[in-house]
């Protein structure tokens, strides 16, 4: 089996004060970032605190810098990078709270804020059954429900940086799938959520969110489509009045 | 600091979520607090892939559901608690379709069904292969249209509070803070999940180490049925990740180290197909007689897919080949797949009445964490995550009534000081020379090697002195970090001194059943016994270990005959 010498140099966020910390251990063939870091916290540094739940990419925990990209550790292949020299960091444009854990909580109020929920101006009751859905109605959402709310579409996003009002592309990405869902009638509710000076108008449309982001969700695509049913919605009102 | 919230829900996968939602439902009057550890979706329960079984269309019926379930169980599950089950089953589908679940559909429009194993109908409803991501995306969703929900993500719990046979409330650590906080509450609901990290290969996440269980059993809460623990064949190496049977159904061959399709020994005319557990003791028996392969991770078997071709794993298994590749490091259209068979679900857990109430006034239990029981000595696969739908719903309406109907109920400021002392000054401050990390490797080992697919009374009896010296060590730990914030040393130390309890009620269970049921095998008891062993293993806490008590199994209309397939 593969070994081979490998460096973490990982960024701490360490009792309120950052330092780097370098580690040294033999990598086999097979292990992820994470599983390295799970080695170092066994048998080197317990003290090391990062997040990480399933390991295989669905839970949306181990978002973190990796060689200047945002990646999911548990899903990065120690031996791909093309380097023996791994460094590592907390995810930016959020707090760091300890080590490489930052603080999600502006990152899921955003979600909750552009009602990510089927509206219904009536609800069916059970005894009549499921909604009905084709299929290729379904196709038209389901890319943007597969967001594992991983962050690191918010990490890339140089707009999320600059500004701490914007939605951010998970969030958008997220009101995009309940707008594109045959059973929702949330239009009126959500639509002047997501395109105020917070909304999908700020997006400047280069995509850095959607190169990151490990599922494919292509948010930055999914807010092109918001700004079209933006439009689409503020020229019915017009003729509406 | 204290909070107070009508109801308190520990643990914010599928069965936490669904008992906020069900709790919310029942009255806007009340206040809930979902408490997790981790945000809600990070859950384990994400990462549920098969399928959500419902007895929906014509042709199936919660009769034929009830059996395969029953029969699947080897007859250990409660045969009123799976009617019920099976009853409620159909409308938690469409409730979830109906709050908006991208369920795979068919051509007209309509939820789609799939086969799944053990069930003699096609009634695994599934959202393409990410059905407990999507479900628990969806009621996380869902709860967030509730403003009487509550949300404490990122708090851990550490001690139930308990007076008088009449729930109180929770202790839990602020982990950004690492302040000690209680909620105090009418009714608490334990929806903590799982055990299965006690194994060393298992195909949990790493957050599922029984922490609500042990919390329970400490409190004088027996635990049902724990030496129950389902094994599935194929397990990826090195992390465990799931393999799913698709692979073998595909035409995946499993080979030994000398090239054989050995299933031919086993099982000539399925081969890779018999059931989970014929397959999974195959591949122990190829192992425990030299025929493996030995790896930095342990001792392997290869699963092959090469000769399926590059076509056909890219349109067939596309999943199972990037999780190899990501994964694993191998591409399976170059190289065989390294596997072993994997720990994969905790039957046992908190005992409850079909109601998912416990012996505590005010306390419920629903999900993984509880055992009611419905799977009995096996679960089906599907049975799962609608357990947690249908007992998460059942807990959520049970806890809000009985939170409508009582007062809150005073909290000891003597018991929090104590579990102050008990976390801080002497946890916390430990500075022994035993590290958690070898503690908890010793114990998972001890777990795979002693007390897995095959266990005898020598095996078991080696494994239950070991993890009593665990425990022991476990007070000489030390614990560098002396911090507050995100304190994961911390936390990790608490899992481990949570599951060397379990891992004990496990041990000694499976030692005391003397018989082979289900997925407990024991080779010195190879056959199922009804006339001793028809009954429910209770487990109750005292400080010298388990102390055992049974009780009878409820058989309504099917009476016990062999389990054949
Ligand atoms: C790989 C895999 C595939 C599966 N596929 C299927 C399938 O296809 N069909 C099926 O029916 N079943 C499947 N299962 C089983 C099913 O996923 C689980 O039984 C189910 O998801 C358990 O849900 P739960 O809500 O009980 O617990 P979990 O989802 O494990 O949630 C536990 C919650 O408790 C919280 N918690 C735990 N301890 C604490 C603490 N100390 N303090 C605060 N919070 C705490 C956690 O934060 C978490 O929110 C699968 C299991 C695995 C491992
Ligand atoms: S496309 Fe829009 S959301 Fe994506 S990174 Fe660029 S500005 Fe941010
Ligand atoms: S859009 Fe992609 S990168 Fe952003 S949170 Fe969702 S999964 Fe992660
Ligand atoms: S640990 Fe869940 S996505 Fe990496």
């Amino acid at each position: 089996m593969e070994e081979r010498e490998v460096t973490f140099i990982v960024k701490r966020f360490y009792r309120n004060e950052w330092r780097e910390d370098r580690y040294e251990f033999k990598a086999v063939r097979g292990m992820t970032v994470l599983d390295g870091l799970f080695h170092i916290r066994d048998n080197i540094d317990p003290s090391l605190s990062f997040r990480a739940s399933c390991r295989m990419g669905i839970c949306g925990s181990c978002g973190m810098v990796i060689n200047g990209k945002a990646m999911l550790a548990c899903s990065t292949q120690i031996f791909d990078l093309g380097t023996d020299v791994v460094r590592i960091e907390p995810l930016r444009n959020m707090e760091a709270l300890k080590d490489l854990i930052s603080d999600f909580d502006d990152f899921f109020e955003k979600h909750r804020r552009v009602k990510p929920y089927l509206i219904r101006k009536e609800e069916k009751s059970i005894e009549e059954g499921e909604y009905i859905q084709t299929p290729d109605e379904l196709r038209k959402y389901r890319q943007y429900s597969l967001c594992i709310k991983c962050g690191l579409c918010y990490d890339a996003c140089s707009i999320t940086g600059s500004n701490k009002e914007y939605l951010g592309p998970a969030a958008l990405a997220s009101a995009c799938r309940f707008i594109m869902d045959s059973r929702d009638q949330g239009e009126d509710e959500r639509i002047p959520l997501v395109s105020d000076h917070t909304g999908c108008w700020r997006c400047h449309f280069m995509a850095e969110c959607s190169e990151v982001c490990p599922k494919e969700v292509d948010p930055a695509d999914a807010i092109q489509k918001l700004k079209r049913k933006a439009l689409i919605y503020s020229l019915k009102r017009l003729f509406r009045r | 600091m204290i909070v107070q919230h009508d109801v308190t829900i520990i643990g914010a996968g599928l069965a936490g979520l669904r008992a906020s939602i069900g709790a919310a439902e029942k009255s806007d009057r009340i206040s809930i607090a979902l408490v997790s550890k981790i945000y809600p979706l990070r859950s384990h329960s994400v990462c549920a892939e098969g399928g959500t079984g419902a007895a929906l269309r014509e042709g199936d019926s919660v009769e034929l559901h009830s059996w395969d379930t029953v029969k699947g169980s080897d007859f250990l599950g409660d045969q009123d608690a799976i009617e019920f089950f099976c009853s409620i089953a159909p409308r938690e589908v469409i409730l979830l379709e109906h709050w908006g679940c991208p369920w795979s559909r068919t051509e007209n429009g309509m939820l789609d069904q799939r086969p799944f194993g053990g069930h003699s109908f096609p009634r695994a409803c599934y959202a393409a292969d990410r059905t407990g991501f999507h479900e628990m995306h969806t009621l996380y969703e869902r709860s967030l249209m509730y403003d009487n929900i509550e949300r404490y993500s990122e708090y851990f719990v550490t001690s139930l509070i308990i007076e008088d046979n009449r729930v109180r409330g929770v202790t839990a650590i602020d982990l950004r803070t690492g302040e000690l906080m209680v909620f105090q509450s009418k009714a608490v609901i334990i929806a903590t999940g799982g055990a299965g990290r006690l194994y060393e290969f298992t195909t949990y996440s790493h957050t599922v180490t029984g922490d609500g269980m042990a919390i329970a059993y400490r409190a004088g809460i027996p635990l049902k049925d724990m030496e129950f623990f389902q094994f599935h064949p194929t397990g990826l190496l090195p992390s465990g990740i799931l393999i799913t049977e698709g692979a073998r159904g595909e035409g995946g061959y499993l080979l030994n180290n000398r090239n054989e399709r050995f299933m031919e020994r086993y099982a000539p005319e399925k081969m890779e197909l018999a059931p989970r557990d014929i397959v999974s003791r195959s591949m122990m028996t190829e192992i425990n007689e030299g025929r493996g392969f030995e790896g930095p991770y342990g001792q392997y078997l290869l699963l092959d897919l090469r000769h399926l071709g590059e076509e056909k794993i890219n349109e067939k298994l596309p999943l199972i080949r990037e999780a190899s590749i990501k994964f694993s490091g191998v591409d399976p259209v170059e190289e065989p797949i390294p596997v072993r068979p994997v720990a994969h679900y905790t039957m046992g857990g908190i005992h409850t009445n079909m109601y998912t109430e416990t012996p505590v006034k005010g306390l419920y239990s629903a999900g993984e964490a509880a055992c009611v029981s419905i799977h009995g000595a096996n679960r089906l696969g599907t049975n799962s995550t609608m357990e947690c739908l249908v007992f998460g719903g059942v807990a959520g309406e049970r806890a809000a009534e009985f939170a409508l109907g009582n007062d809150f109920a005073p909290v000891s400021s003597d018991y929090v000081k104590e579990e102050e002392r008990r976390l801080f000054d002497d946890l916390l401050s430990r500075n022994g020379d035993e590290r958690i990390s070898v503690i908890r490797d010793e114990m998972r080992s001890t777990m795979e090697r002693h007390v897995g697919i095959f266990r005898n009374g020598e095996d078991l009896k080696t494994g239950l002195r070991k993890i009593q010296e665990l425990k022991e060590r476990f007070k000489n730990i030390s614990i560098t970090d002396k911090g507050r914030s995100f304190n994961t040393e911390l936390t990790h130390a608490l899992e481990v001194d949570f599951m060397l309890d379990l891992a004990e009620v496990v041990v000694s269970g499976a030692l005391l059943r003397e018989e082979s049921r289900g997925a407990h095998y024991r080779t010195d008891f190879p056959k199922r016994d009804d006339k001793k062993w028809l009954k429910h293993t209770l487990a109750y806490y005292t400080p010298e270990g388990p102390k055992f008590d049974y009780i009878p199994v409820t058989i309504t209309k099917w009476k016990p005959v062999e389990r054949k397939y």
